[in-house]
């Protein structure tokens, strides 16, 4: 692996531990539910993100490489439903 | 290298620890399960993490998984809320 990729992978790994340390301290000061369900969102799609887009260029064959994404692309699809459930409860009053 | 990959796991792990704190503070039990949704997904790239930094063969599988399941928790939840007031989805 070359030293920039290297340096990349470093980068885009340290920015998605410091989103998932933002979502958790958002999670704890933010003053409602829906500032914190804003805070939990970003440490979803931002820190796992980061983490899977630096650990790419560590990808030993395509398979792993396509695994990382997939895994990404779930969580995506996942956090952005879930996270328009809670608002829509959160909404109606419903908690 | 896999020094730095372990030590950002296990800084994804504890920030996530203390971020369940949200479970004993509440107030209400939507931002409970926000707590135990931030912890699947940190779980998720914690996982990812160890794989790359061990090279133990299926700790990505875990993660595969784990990504899978993790949002059925959240859809259970929230179906009960609405079944309380008469329109769940069965």
């Amino acid at each position: 692996m070359t030293t920039l990729l290297e340096l990349f992978s470093v980068a885009a790994i340290s920015v998605g531990a410091f989103f998932f340390f933002a979502g958790t301290v958002g999670l704890l000061r933010f003053p409602d539910s829906l500032t914190r369900l804003h805070a939990l969102t970003k440490a979803d799609n931002l820190g796992l993100g980061l983490v899977a887009l630096g650990l790419l260029p560590r990808a030993d064959n395509t398979l792993s490489a396509l695994k990382l994404i997939v895994i990404w692309a779930l969580v995506l699809l996942s956090g952005a439903s879930t996270a328009q459930l809670i608002g829509r409860a959160l909404r109606r009053g419903r908690k | 290298m896999n020094e730095l990959l372990l030590g950002a796991a296990g800084l994804i792990v504890l920030t996530v620890a203390v971020g369940l704190a949200r479970i004993l503070r509440g107030p209400t039990d939507v931002e409970r399960l926000m707590a135990v949704q931030l912890l699947g997904t940190g779980g998720i790239a914690a996982l990812l993490l160890i794989a790359y930094a061990t090279n133990v063969p299926g700790v990505e599988d875990v993660a595969l998984g784990l990504a899978l399941l993790a949002p059925f928790a959240t859809i259970a939840f929230i179906n009960l809320l609405d079944a309380d007031q008469g329109d769940a989805e069965i």
